[in-house]
């Protein structure tokens, strides 16, 4: 089947099998291979994209459920001229991944605990991360980047 | 190359530097190995067993074979003759050691749930698994091997053809009079039996790998999720039999390892043979659920501790006996993991008579290998544990205990009963910090309060001293421990014509931050900006000698290996520079990037204007070479010893046995730090796995030999929601071992929180006559503790 998906602000069409996962029409179809794959019971969050500007784990959602709709990457977030999301950024002066495999996923959960929430206390963010699982940090820098992002990006407002 | 005033030259070892890796990292622009895309690679999926241990009767993959896709189905049988010799193990730790053979595939019986029987290739992923969901295969059920207490008893065997389970027995006994007499004389004795559980070490990112070959050049490419592409392609070369030189191993981004990827495994065997095979591409990516029984397991001991002590708390005397779990085969260093941990079960304390005995035994399960600290953290674990029982029947303040039997700091370098010479330390000066930024006092007075008023919120404060050993490795030491390897690392620094400078590196980072990290050792030297070094490694064909990451080594070894081979280069830079200022090199010093003259800085010549006379070599003084660049191998003097103390703070709830971490506190001496920012988040990380141990996580089977928890949903790695943010300090006293003065900080954090962790919820329930609390504290668990002494 068909499928029309607008990907980090571009139209991108794939034919695939209908059990396609959206993850695997992220990384093999559309070569988008920063969404990783951590697990097979939805459990890492490693995998975690936005869907229409709220997070999901693009494992748990089939290629054609996303038709017409919008999805964000972790490819999509930095500026075209390179520039890196407040929200990158914070992840990177707060030291908040170290291997890097949960961080994709880690960002993108992350953003929309910052679009849900008008502030942010470190419970809440523990709360917002817990599908997602990081055996590196102890996710202590996570929630600090978290919540620098917030008061910054809270400033920009 | 950024010049800097000579006179304003910052320092930047020691200053917190954000990590070069992360904007890939954060981007999705690196590639993990299931990122790489390899046209007309094949795709290797494994059919496993269902059963712990079985006779295979019969394999029937006929129906496998014609199914749209396949390419081929192999059984052991059919691809005995692409190997060499068994898979390896680097390790026999006793010239009579047991090993049964141990081969990519299971032939006449398996013996573990989840070893391999057969393998599929097909075009596609999906293809692949539908074929090996056709292989019929018929087992003869045989009597599992599960528990160490059993095992040791030999009712049953693991491996028939072994005739008993014990693999070896390994002992370090360097007093036994002594330890006789400790017992015998003492005015208190602790007796204590603790068990380490199973744990999976579910590093992030799935084992994944792809082979390329060339089949008319006769070479491949390894691309594997590996910690260890250095030993991985001497270990390749020698199990498949393909020359090195025909052999290149690259390990792309690494998601993760904890020593799950410090291995060699079936599959990367497998891929290399099938692809030497059918001349095309074979990859493999492992399924969680598959990646839980078919990568090892860390831990597995039953640890019987007995501790001799004066009425007034000395501990004079220390005997362990260990049952440790090999799993079913050994693996690269199964068999070592015990004696990293043999030497230390006296932990921080001078105690003068020792013994030790391990009996490495053989079950019907996934194989155990070095995890997060590989037996330093069973060794803490097993003394602090019995300190704190020690404490209980002294009625001591288990602080205080600590205190009276700590190593003095003016004691280092200090020589241990077991034969190590402990590098530096300040144990009461960890301890103390601990305690003051704890607020110890006002944690016992909230505690006696919350006992008086019976508040069913109990608190527990556990306290947790630890030294452990790294840096590995003298490689003489590890000759007597009969090791099958050196514990050098290799390094070579070289500035290029436009004094931009390359490091190449032995070591294989899989989220340490080395890049950063060696960038700014040589940075620091070369008086340059970090932004100037570029740092290479996990690639044998760019780094071809390396001992690789484990063990908390590759600061200690391999960072001094990368400053030495600094100072080397600035040596031959300094023959250069005095030939054309025309002066003796002896009148020379090296300062911000430049050489000059001692007394009158103004006659200088900058080390990009040596780099580019290096590279044209128009005029270098007779008997130097061209180029300016620097090869150096380090073998250590010694091991390195980190230390600290860690307190947890845990609310135990009454009513449900739930335990809550509510604070941690951790100070700790990993020598000099190079980035205070990387050594705090390899704390984080480490004291999180600890706590995992402590409270979540186990590997539970059933009595067949099931592994009932093999997927994230039911094995329970923490959250977010599980653990606080963590309160850090640190003490430093620089290791003498090697010129950076540092000593490793990788595993630290794991070694020292499992039993601060226990200790704590113990001494929450301490007033009930509570003395002892498995792992991990689960709310059932402990729930039942409870019930068990109210009701005593
Ligand atoms: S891959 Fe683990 S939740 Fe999607
Ligand atoms: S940074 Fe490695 S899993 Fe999170």
């Amino acid at each position: 089947m068909r499928v029309e998906v607008t990907v980090n602000g571009q139209q991108r069409t794939a034919d695939v099998e209908p059990r396609t996962l959206l993850v695997h029409l992220l990384r093999e179809e559309f070569g988008l291979t920063g969404t990783n794959v951590g697990c097979d019971t939805s459990s890492c969050g490693a995998c975690t994209v936005l869907l229409d500007g709220e997070s999901v784990k693009s494992c748990t959602v089939l290629a054609a459920q996303a038709d017409g709709r919008e999805v964000t990457t972790i490819e999509g977030l930095a500026s075209a001229d390179g520039a890196l999301h407040p929200l990158q950024r914070a992840f990177q002066e707060n030291h908040a991944l170290q291997c890097g495999y949960c961080t994709p996923g880690m960002v993108m959960v992350s953003m929309s605990i910052l679009a849900e929430n008008d502030t942010l206390d470190e419970a809440t963010v523990r709360e917002g991360l817990e599908g997602n699982l990081c055996r590196c940090t102890g996710y202590h820098n996570i929630v600090k980047a978290v919540l620098a992002a917030k008061e910054e990006m809270g400033a920009q407002l | 190359m950024t010049m800097t005033d000579p006179t304003q030259q910052e320092h930047i070892i020691g200053k917190r530097r954000v990590r070069r890796e992360d904007p890939k990292l954060l981007s999705g622009e690196n590639r993990f190995a299931d990122d790489l895309v390899v046209p007309g690679a094949l795709h290797l999926v494994l059919v496993r067993s269902p059963h712990a241990h079985a006779r295979i009767r019969r394999i029937d993959v006929g129906a496998a074979q014609s199914m749209p896709g396949v390419v081929g189905v192999y059984t052991a049988q059919d691809l005995q003759a692409e190997w060499a010799g068994p898979m390896p193990c680097a390790w026999p730790v006793t010239p009579d050691m047991k090993s049964p053979t141990h081969y990519p595939l299971a032939g006449e019986f398996v013996h573990y749930a989840g070893e391999g029987v057969a393998a599929v290739v097909a075009r596609s992923q999906v293809e692949a698994v539908d074929a090996a969901g056709a292989v019929i295969v018929e087992y003869e059920e045989l009597a599992p091997v599960l528990d160490l207490e059993d095992a040791v008893r030999d009712a049953a065997l693991a491996h028939e053809e072994l005739e008993s389970n014990a693999s070896f027995v390994w002992t370090l006994e360097p007093n036994s009079e002594a330890v006789d007499a400790a017992f015998r004389d003492a005015a208190v004795t602790i007796s204590e039996r603790y068990v380490q559980q199973r744990l999976i070490p579910a590093a992030m990112e799935p084992r994944a790998m792809v082979v390329v070959p060339s089949p008319m050049g006769g070479d491949f490419t390894v691309y594997s999720s590996t910690q260890i592409p250095h030993v991985l392609r001497v270990m390749l070369a020698l199990t498949a039999g393909i020359p090195e030189t025909k052999l290149r191993v690259v390990a792309p981004s690494v998601g993760g390892g904890f020593g799950s990827k410090l291995d060699v495994y079936a599959e990367e065997l497998l891929c290399l043979a099938l692809a030497r095979r059918l001349r095309q591409p074979v990859r493999f990516t492992e399924e969680r659920g598959e990646g839980t029984m078919a990568t090892i397991h860390g831990r597995g001991q039953v640890q019987y501790m007995e501790l001799a002590a004066d009425a007034d708390g000395k501990v004079r005397g220390i005997r362990v006996k260990l049952l440790a779990d090999m799993g079913a085969y050994l693996q690269l260093v199964t068999p070592g993991v015990p004696l990293l941990g043999a030497f230390l079960y006296h932990g921080v304390y001078d105690v003068g008579a020792y013994s030790f005995t391990c009996t490495g035994l053989f079950t019907n399960k996934t194989p155990t290998d070095a995890y997060r600290g590989a037996g330093r953290p069973e060794a803490t674990y097993a003394i602090e544990r019995a300190m704190d029982s020690l404490a209980r029947k002294l009625e001591m303040d288990p602080a205080e205990l600590r205190r009276r039997n700590f190593i003095a700091a003016e004691k280092f370098p200090y020589e241990s009963v077991a034969g190590l010479v402990f590098d530096s330390g300040s144990y009461q000066e960890n301890l103390t910090k601990a305690l003051d930024a704890a607020d110890y006092g006002q944690l016992r007075a909230e505690q006696q309060q919350r006992r008086a008023a019976g508040s069913p919120r109990r608190l527990g404060i556990g306290v947790s001293c630890y030294v452990e050993m790294c840096g590995l490795a003298p490689s003489r030491v590890l000759a007597s421990l009969n090791y099958g390897a050196g514990g050098w690392e290799a390094a070579t620094v070289r500035i290029l014509p436009t004094s931009k400078v390359q490091v190449v590196t032995g070591t294989a980072p899989h989220g340490q931050g080395h890049e950063t990290s060696w960038s700014m050792i040589v940075a620091d030297k070369l008086g340059i900006s970090p932004d100037d070094v570029e740092v290479l490694h996990s690639d044998t064909s760019i780094a071809p000698y390396g001992m690789d990451t484990y063990g908390s080594r590759s600061l200690s070894v391999g960072g001094t290996a990368v400053y030495l081979a600094t100072e080397r280069v600035i040596e031959k830079a300094m023959k250069i520079a005095a030939h054309q200022m025309e002066v003796a090199e002896e009148d020379l010093e090296y300062v911000g990037a430049a050489f000059r003259v001692k007394g009158s800085p103004e006659q200088q010549l900058p080390l990009a204007a040596i780099a580019f006379e290096a590279f044209t070599a128009h005029n270098l003084p007779d008997g130097v070479e061209p180029n300016l660049e620097a090869s150096i191998s380090w073998d250590p003097p010694n091991f390195t010893f980190p230390n600290g103390t860690h307190i947890a703070v845990v609310e135990v709830d009454e009513e449900t046995g739930r335990v809550e971490l509510v604070r941690y506190i951790a100070v700790d001496d990993c020598g000099n730090q190079i980035n205070p920012l990387i050594v705090e988040g390899q704390i984080h990380g480490g004291i999180t796995q600890g706590v995992a141990q402590a409270l979540y996580e186990e590997a539970l089977y059933d009595g067949s030999g099931q592994l009932l928890n093999a997927s994230l949903a039911d094995y329970l790695v923490p959250s977010a929601c599980e653990v606080p943010s963590f309160e850090l300090a640190s003490t430093v006293t620089p290791s003498p071992t090697n010129p950076l003065g540092v000593k490793g900080v990788g595993e630290a954090g794991t070694i020292g929180s499992a039993p601060a962790v226990i200790n704590a919820v113990v001494d929450a329930l301490s007033d009930l006559g509570i003395t002892n609390c498995p792992m991990p504290a689960t709310p059932e668990r402990v729930y039942q503790l409870i019930q068990q002494a109210k009701s005593e």
